[in-house]
Formats: C-alpha cells, sequence, structure tokens
C-alpha cells in the first residue's frame, strides 16, 4: 500500500513553481537571456538619446516596459519548450492534478523570473536616466506587482496556447501584444504620471481591473488550452 | 456475461481518429480483460501509439467510446493508470529521484520510499545524483518505466519500453513486466521487438491501417481468416469485428 494524501492544488501549485525554480537554477535558460536583452536596451537607448531629466520622466515610462514586455517573452517562450522537451507534459495530462495548478505555478515562476529582472534592471535605468520621482515612489512598486503580473498571466496562457504551433517564438508576440495594449498603457502613463508627480489612480485601478479580468478568464480556459491537440 | 467470462478492464468500441482529414484509428473495437499482458503490433503508421495515447486520455477521440474500469471519463480512472511514452517524460536536468519525487506528489505520493523502491525495482540505484540527461538511452528507459510503475497502476500504458535498451536490460524489463502482470495488472506494450514478449505475453493484438486486424495468443501475424479483428476482406466486403472473447476463442484454436 502507498501511502497517499489528497494534494491540494495549492500543494501542486507549490511543488511545480519549486520544480520551475530548481530547473531555472540549473540551467538559467531564462534569466541569462532576459538579462543579456534588457542590458542592451537600456545600454542602446543610453547612447541613442541624451535626455534631460525633465525628458527622462517623460519617457523612461515607456522604455522601462517595453524593455521589460519584450524581455519578459524570452522567458515565456522558456517556461513551456521546458515542458515540451522529451514530452514531459504528457506525464503531467495523465496525472490526477489539475490544469489550473499548472497555471498558476507557470505565471508565479514567470512572475518571479521577471520581478527578479525588473529589481536588476530598475537602478541601472535610475543610473542611466537621472530619474527621479516627483510623485510617491511606493506607488511605482504597487504599479511594478500589477503591470508585471498582467504580462506574465497573459503571457503565460498564451505561450501555452502557441505550444503546439510550429513558429511558436513568433506566434506568442502577435498573440500577447495586442491584448496587452491596455495593461501597457496603464504601465507607462502610472509610471510617468509618479514620475512627474502627478495622480495615476485612474491607471492603477484600470491595472487591478485587467489583472482580475485576465486571471479569472486565463483560469477558466487553462484546462482546455493545456488538452488541446 | 456468465460468471467465468473475466470482466473487461478496457472496452473500445467503434473508436475513430481523425488527425484533420488522416484517421489514425478507424473503428477500433475490442474488449481487453483484467491481469493479462497485452502485446501490441504492427507496422509504422498501423495506429498503436495513437490508440495508446487515446486510452491514456492524451487523444480525445474524434467518434466511438472508451470505457476503462467502468468510467468513460479518463480523470477519474487516471490514478490507476501509469502511462509511459516513447520519450522519456523526464526533466533532463533533475536526477532520477528528483523527476519522481516530483511526479509522486502529482498523484498524492509523500513517501520518498515509494520512489526509491520502483527506482530498485527498475534496477536502477536511487542514490544517483547524475541529472537523467547524462543518463544513457537504457537508463532513461527504465527510469521511465519507474515512473509510470509510480502510482502502483491497475493499468500500465507502455509505448516502445524496449527501444534502443540492450538486450539484458530488455529482457530484466521483461521479467519485471511479467512479475507486474501476475500481480494483478494490465500491460499494454506497444513494440516492434515482439520476439522479447514470446512466452510472456498472453495475447498479441495485431494493427494495420488504424484498426485491429487480429488477436494471437502466439507470435504469429495473422493472415485473412486466421487472426480477428477487422481484416480487410478480399472480395470487397465489409470488414468483420468480433470481441475478444471470439478472438481469444480463435487464437486458443490456433495454440497447440
Amino acid at each position: 500500500m502507498i501511502p497517499q494524501t489528497a494534494t491540494t492544488p495549492t500543494g501542486i501549485t507549490r511543488v511545480t513553481l519549486l520544480k520551475d525554480l530548481r530547473l531555472e537554477w540549473r540551467s538559467k535558460d531564462a534569466i541569462n537571456s532576459m538579462l543579456f536583452f534588457s542590458l542592451l536596451v537600456v545600454v542602446v537607448f543610453s547612447f541613442s538619446f541624451d535626455p534631460s531629466a525633465e525628458e527622462s520622466r517623460q519617457i523612461a515610462g515607456g522604455l522601462i516596459w517595453v524593455a521589460f514586455l519584450f524581455a519578459a517573452v524570452v522567458a515565456l517562450n522558456q517556461t513551456w519548450a521546458r515542458e515540451m522537451r522529451n514530452q514531459v507534459l504528457d506525464a503531467y495530462r495523465v496525472s490526477p492534478a489539475p490544469a489550473n495548478s499548472l497555471f498558476m505555478a507557470k505565471t508565479l515562476g514567470n512572475f518571479i523570473f521577471v520581478s527578479v529582472l525588473e529589481a536588476l534592471m530598475t537602478p541601472l535605468f535610475i543610473v542611466f536616466y537621472r530619474l527621479r520621482a516627483l510623485g510617491p515612489a511606493w506607488q511605482l512598486l504597487l504599479v511594478a506587482v500589477l503591470g508585471t503580473w498582467a504580462l506574465v498571466v497573459n503571457g503565460t496562457f498564451f505561450a501555452a496556447m502557441s505550444l503546439r504551433t510550429r513558429s511558436r517564438e513568433i506566434m506568442l508576440p502577435l498573440l500577447l501584444f495586442p491584448i496587452s495594449i491596455p495593461a501597457l498603457l496603464a504601465m507607462v502613463q502610472s509610471t510617468t504620471s509618479i514620475l512627474n508627480g502627478e495622480g495615476a489612480r485612474f491607471w492603477i485601478v484600470l491595472l487591478v481591473t485587467y489583472d482580475l479580468v485576465f486571471t479569472t478568464v486565463c483560469l477558466l480556459l487553462f484546462e482546455t488550452v493545456l488538452n488541446a491537440e | 456475461m456468465t460468471e467465468n467470462t473475466p470482466v473487461p478492464v478496457i472496452t473500445v468500441s467503434n473508436l475513430i481518429k481523425q488527425f484533420g482529414r488522416f484517421a489514425a484509428l478507424r473503428g477500433v473495437t475490442a474488449e481487453f480483460s483484467g491481469g493479462k499482458l497485452y502485446a501490441i503490433l504492427g507496422d509504422n503508421g498501423a495506429g498503436k501509439t495513437t490508440l495508446l495515447r487515446t486510452l491514456a486520455g492524451l487523444n480525445q477521440p474524434s467518434s466511438g467510446h472508451i470505457l476503462i474500469l467502468g468510467s468513460s471519463k479518463f480523470h477519474d480512472i487516471c490514478q490507476q493508470v501509469g502511462y509511459m511514452a516513447h520519450p522519456s517524460l523526464l526533466y533532463d536536468e533533475m536526477s532520477g529521484m528528483e523527476n519522481l519525487d516530483y511526479f509522486a506528489r502529482l498523484y498524492g505520493i509523500t513517501s520518498s520510499t515509494r520512489c526509491a523502491e520502483v527506482i530498485r525495482a527498475v534496477g536502477l540505484d536511487p542514490g544517483l545524483v547524475r541529472p537523467v540527461g547524462q543518463y544513457s538511452q537504457g537508463m532513461r528507459q527504465r527510469m521511465s518505466l519507474a515512473r509510470a510503475l509510480l502510482n502502483n497502476p491497475k493499468i500500465l500504458l507502455l509505448d516502445e519500453p524496449f527501444s534502443n535498451v540492450d538486450t539484458h536490460s530488455a529482457t530484466e524489463m521483461v521479467h519485471l513486466l511479467a512479475r507486474t502482470r501476475d500481480q494483478g495488472k494490465t500491460l499494454f506494450i506497444v513494440t516492434h521487438q515482439a520476439s522479447l514478449l514470446e512466452g510472456v505475453a498472453d495475447e498479441f493484438v495485431w494493427m494495420d491501417s488504424g484498426r485491429i486486424v487480429g488477436r494471437t495468443r502466439e507470435l504469429k501475424r495473422p493472415t485473412d481468416g486466421c487472426g480477428g479483428g477487422a481484416l480487410p476482406r478480399r472480395d470487397g466486403a465489409e470488414p468483420r469485428h468480433h470481441t475478444s472473447s471470439e478472438a481469444g476463442e480463435r487464437a486458443g484454436e490456433s495454440t497447440p
């Protein structure tokens, strides 16, 4: 008799997340690619422009988030590519583990990877663009958390959707970018508003709403996407 | 059904699986009894892997029905099914023990003793710290079998378990599978190395062009009229389907 316990969906999310973090720690596939990409963006843009402090505050929001969006796509592609090697995803599909536990683990994993990237790259942005927030800086942290979640929740979902397509590296941005426009707009506008000392309440509420709606929709549809042939 | 008739663990009726316009399974109808080892044989493209994947719930049938352990919903019985595919279904960057520990938790198994037990059962060392990516092909196949055995399933679906495995290891695997069958489990083994299962398999199920064309007790490719299933008829008439008990009787007739 094998000792078995009813593993909760949260428990499966936890072990899957830990497994993904362990795999990333050993391979460093996603983090390395993201870091090099973002570093290139920061350096290339800093050579291309020489903005004043005022101009920096106007353009930094857009620059930062576009860099993070492009870098996140690298991590998002890696997430599922790892599951496709040796068809490991099939082992999950034949198990009694719920599909949404896998989705949440992958989303949380990507959230951690992109957050690490942001934590490492933001000081560089501040130095290169001589940024200083005129508004409450703590709100930038809130925007970072909400914005990152918006990127990774949809990104993880669409990366799973494009999993079985021939050119999935191209397919993911094609699916993800259009649907991320409202979130990207809110992220850029709220960051710019905070840096300029203006109110960002509307944009933050928009981000919260976006996150809630898309997290719910992704959770409702993920099982179908996972089992699609 | 009489008392002596074994209860089928899997019943497949008129199973059709299409990929676009290509029909990989073309009306498979069969019953499989419990506690037996079935070798599924046939040429490339015969539909063996598709049949196995459909039984494992990885492919949805285009039409037809599958009843496994009395349930038509795979999710209800997935605890009772073990699946081994041609690829290893293992993470190359993790050790065998780490892999099995992860998959065990998906089945609610929290004891690492069980993982060590199945690793030993397939002839590997649970203490091996090397990542699976550095294993030889034979070791990877055996670890993959260990993963399929992890949840102590009643039904084992194995796709090419002996491919790229040396003769000695393959023979050891066959002995292990025979012991597993003797414990009352039902095994379905898709293989191109049928001779390994000669004298071990209870039944050889022959497939061709998406159909079961014969079921024999001996490793002997059926010809028109001596096999069973839905062998195409020379006179152009509709192929005749029959049940496993009929096939068993026919096979029994041919058994010396």
